[in-house]
C-alpha cells in the first residue's frame, strides 16, 4: 500500500540551515547535508529544502548545495525558493534535485506551471500555496504569507492541477507557527477536489496532529520543520504511533 | 568494472551516479554507442515524458543500440517503460525488449503516484537479501501491466509490474537510487550480476 509521507523541511540561507537547530549529535547543525543525511537515516520519507537567500550568488550556492545533498542522501528531496524559470529548474534537476517547488512565480505567471510540467514532467513539479482564511474565505498569499492576492485557494489549486502540477504543498498561514495542528478542513476539501497528492504544512505541534491530518485532513504527506529540528518529535516515534493508529507508513 | 549510465538528456541522472559511487563503484554518463556497448553494466535512466524521451533516443541512434546490448542492462522508471512494447503516454512505440504495455493509472487513485510503496512476489536474483513487501520510492503516472516477464509487483488501485526481466535486460519502476537501504541493495545486486 502507498504510505503516508513524513517530510522535514529545512530553511536554507546562503547554503546553510537557518533557525537554531538543536541536534547535539551533529558535528555541524548548520550544514544542510549532514542534517539531511541524519533525517534520511532516522526514517524521513522525503526532504524539502526551502532557500530564502537573497544574494547575487544564490543560484550558484543553491545548485552547489543540491549537488552535495544528492551525493550523500539516499531519499528523494524537493528544492524551493525563488524558482522562476525553466533555467532555474533545469539547473536544480541536473544537480540532483528530484522535485522543485514553485510558489509566487506560479501566481505571477501561471503559464510557468505548464512549461515546467511539459519540459520536465508533472512528477517533479510541486506547486506550493500559502493561504490564509479571512472572513471564511481561503485567500492565496505571497511572499511567505505577507501579501494577499485575489485568488481563492480552491480555485487556484484546481487551476494548478489543470496546468500540470504533480502535487500541491499547502501551507495554512493561520496554522503555521501555532503548533495547534494542521488546517484539516481545508486540506480535506483540497484532497477531495483534486486528484493529485496534497502535502499538509503549517501547525504541527505533536504526534496526534499528524494522525489527524492523515485521518481527517486526508493529506498524502505532512511537512514540518521546528518539531523535528528541536527534537520535540522523533520520526521513529511518530511513525510507530501512526502505524498503531492504522495509518500506512514506511517503517 | 565499467558502468555506463546512458545520458540522453533525461532529468535526474546525477543521483544514479552518486548512488553507484556510494556502493564503491564509478559510473560514466555517456551517449556514445561504443562506450555503452563496451561497458560491463549499463543503466538506462529516464524521467519525464515518453514520446519526447523516445525522440531524444532516436536522434542519437541509441534506440537501435540498446535492444542489442549483451551485458546486464537496468532500465529505471521511464527507462523501464521505454523498454516495453508500447507506452500510452504520447502514443509512443517503445523499444519492444519487454513484451508488455504501459498504460495510465485510472482516476480512482491520485495520479501521479508519489511516495513509498511495497514490492512483493519477488522472483529474481535482483532481490537477493531484499525482504518481501519492502518499501521503495516511486513517482509515476503510467505503469507496466502484469505480464510473463514480471519479477515483482506493486499495488496502487491495480496490481502492476514494478520490476521486469528478460534475458540480460532488467527494468524497475521504482528509483533504487532514492529508495534508502533497500534500493541500494537492489542496485548492488544488479552491479554484481555475472555477465
Amino acid at each position: 500500500m502507498l504510505t503516508k509521507r513524513i517530510i522535514p523541511c529545512l530553511d536554507i540561507k546562503n547554503g546553510r540551515t537557518v533557525k537554531g537547530i538543536n541536534f547535539v549529535d551533529l558535528r555541524d547543525a548548520g550544514d544542510p547535508v549532514e542534517l539531511a543525511a541524519k533525517y534520511a537515516e532516522t526514517g524521513a520519507d522525503e526532504l524539502v529544502f526551502l532557500d530564502i537567500s537573497a544574494t547575487e550568488e544564490r543560484r550558484k550556492t543553491l545548485a552547489n548545495l543540491v549537488l552535495r545533498v544528492a551525493e550523500k542522501v539516499n531519499i528523494p528531496f524537493t528544492v524551493g525558493g525563488g524558482i522562476s524559470s525553466v533555467e532555474d529548474v533545469d539547473i536544480l534537476l541536473k544537480n540532483g534535485a528530484d522535485k522543485v517547488s514553485v510558489n509566487s512565480s506560479a501566481v505571477k505567471n501561471p503559464d510557468l506551471i505548464n512549461e515546467l510540467s511539459q519540459k520536465f514532467g508533472a512528477q517533479c513539479i510541486t506547486v506550493a500555496i500559502d493561504a490564509k482564511q479571512i472572513s471564511g474565505q481561503w485567500i492565496v498569499h505571497l511572499v511567505g504569507g505577507k501579501v494577499p492576492t485575489e485568488l481563492d485557494l480552491f480555485e487556484w489549486a484546481k487551476e494548478v492541477e489543470k496546468r500540470g502540477a504533480g502535487e500541491i504543498l499547502f501551507t495554512s498561514m493561520n496554522n503555521d507557527g501555532t503548533k495547534d495542528g494542521f488546517a484539516n478542513i481545508a486540506l480535506k476539501k483540497l484532497s477531495e477536489d483534486l486528484n493529485i497528492p496534497i502535502i499538509a504544512s503549517g501547525g504541527a505541534g505533536n504526534i496526534q496532529h499528524f494522525v489527524d491530518t492523515f485521518k481527517e485532513g486526508k493529506a498524502d504527506a505532512a511537512l514540518a520543520a521546528s518539531v523535528f529540528h528541536f527534537k520535540e518529535i522523533e520520526i521513529p516515534d511518530l511513525k510507530k504511533e501512526l502505524a498503531d493508529q492504522g495509518i500506512p507508513v514506511r517503517i | 568494472m565499467k558502468i555506463a549510465i546512458i545520458d540522453y538528456g533525461a532529468g535526474n541522472i546525477q543521483s544514479i551516479k552518486f548512488a553507484v559511487k556510494r556502493l564503491g563503484f564509478e559510473a560514466v554518463l555517456t551517449d556514445d554507442a561504443e562506450e555503452i556497448k563496451s561497458a560491463d553494466k549499463v543503466i538506462f535512466p529516464g524521467v519525464g515524458e515518453a514520446s519526447s524521451a523516445m525522440k531524444m533516443l532516436k536522434s542519437t541512434g541509441l534506440d537501435k543500440v540498446i535492444p542489442l546490448l549483451k551485458q546486464p542492462v537496468l532500465g529505471i522508471c521511464l527507462g523501464m517503460q521505454l523498454m516495453c512494447e508500447y507506452c500510452e503516454e504520447g502514443d509512443t512505440p517503445g523499444l519492444s525488449i519487454f513484451d508488455a504495455k504501459v498504460v495510465k493509472f485510472d482516476n480512482t487513485v491520485k495520479v501521479p503516484q508519489i511516495g513509498w510503496n511495497q514490492i512483493y512476489d519477488l522472483r529474481s536474483d535482483l532481490f537477493e537479501g531484499v525482504n518481501e513487501k519492502e518499501y521503495v520510492y516511486l513517482v509515476h503516472s503510467f505503469y507496466v501491466k502484469e505480464c510473463e516477464e514480471t519479477i515483482c509487483s506493486t499495488e496502487y488501485g491495480v496490481e502492476y509490474t514494478s520490476a521486469i526481466k528478460k534475458n540480460n535486460f532488467y527494468g524497475v519502476q521504482f528509483h533504487p537510487e532514492k529508495s534508502s537501504k533497500a534500493g541500494e541493495k537492489i542496485l548492488e545486486n544488479f552491479l554484481k550480476l555475472e555477465k
